[in-house]
């Protein structure tokens, strides 16, 4: 099973990155964007069948390491 | 004579800056590799240096956080140890969660290298007890992570426990953030003001022809009498 982990800045956390790639693309005149938030993913290839353990460790992995939930929030896809 | 450890992990380059300055200020030191699983019994003060350990993979001090040494750290925290982070070492001490808030990438998303001034903002500690508060100091930033984020409630906690140390201003003491730190902030203690976490290099400036010597002031709090 693989694990996605999509980890981004928590909304009302300036996304500084985020920023810098809204005014380069409105420079470009792509004037539809009204915001755009930078993140990262980690991709787990995971030995285990079982969903709701994956979910459960990967979850434990994201609080513990891979994510700082100071300012950080993540989400994780089981495929 | 005081006995300074410093922790060294791989990728931390400010180790034998700290070392010097330490004992220019005539205390003993040891530097402790990150596999130890103690820190020596007679150390009064612990400092993390500055760096990039880990190079900073994941987050600046995500990955340092659980070498083996850090069990010791906290445990000596714990009962009171005096522990100090400078720059990597700061962040490693907030993701350590000994110290409260993190550190995001800087504001203008560059590299800062370069003199700033701090204005000592509270004395009442170890670390800045040979300065008075208002003081400013020109000292060293060397940081692409050194924006300081933390919540409405935790800020307003800072404030209330005096844990706010430090603050970026120009030379006449006004503020002046060069990363988008929260209110400015460039350095901080625990509640119980055993733990202190900055950015800036206070190592570095411990010599005039450096630029500056106000690190002298700061980092003699530290010293037996």
């Amino acid at each position: 099973m693989k694990a996605i982990v999509n980890i981004s800045l928590k909304a009302g956390v300036l996304d500084s990155q985020g920023k810098a790639v809204h005014h380069a693309l409105e420079s470009l005149h792509f004037n539809a964007v009204k915001d755009v938030r930078v993140g990262k993913q980690i991709v787990l290839q995971l030995d285990c069948d079982d969903k709701k353990k994956a979910l459960a460790d990967v979850t434990k992995m994201c609080e513990d390491l891979l994510a700082n939930t100071v300012i950080e929030d993540y989400d994780i896809e089981l495929v | 004579m005081t006995k300074v450890t410093i922790l060294q992990f791989p990728g931390t380059n400010c180790e034998y800056d700290t070392q010097y300055a330490f004992e220019r200020l005539g205390a003993k030191t040891e530097i402790l590799w990150h596999k130890a699983d103690k820190v020596p019994q007679d150390t009064d003060l612990l400092v993390i240096a500055g760096g990039f350990s880990y190079g900073d993979y994941l987050r600046s001090g995500a990955i340092a956080r659980f070498s083996p040494v850090m069990r010791a750290v906290e445990a000596y925290a714990k009962a009171g140890g005096k522990v100090l982070g400078i720059c990597n070492g700061f962040q490693v001490l907030t993701e350590a969660r000994l110290l409260p808030g993190a550190l995001k990438r800087n504001e203008q998303l560059h590299f800062l290298s370069k003199h700033h001034h701090l204005k000592v903002i509270n004395n009442d500690n170890d670390f800045l007890k040979k300065l008075n508060v208002g003081d400013v100091v020109n000292i060293p930033i060397a940081h692409h992570d050194g924006n300081y984020f933390i919540d409405a409630v935790g800020l307003k906690e800072l404030e209330e426990n005096n844990q706010i140390l430090l603050r970026y201003t120009d030379a006449k003491g006004n503020i002046q953030n060069p990363n988008g730190s929260v209110e400015s902030i460039a350095g901080i203690c625990n509640k119980q003001q055993n733990v202190f976490g900055l950015m800036p290099h206070p190592e570095r400036a411990m010599e005039t022809i450096l630029g500056s010597d106000d690190g002298v002031a700061m980092l003699q709090g530290f010293l037996k009498a």
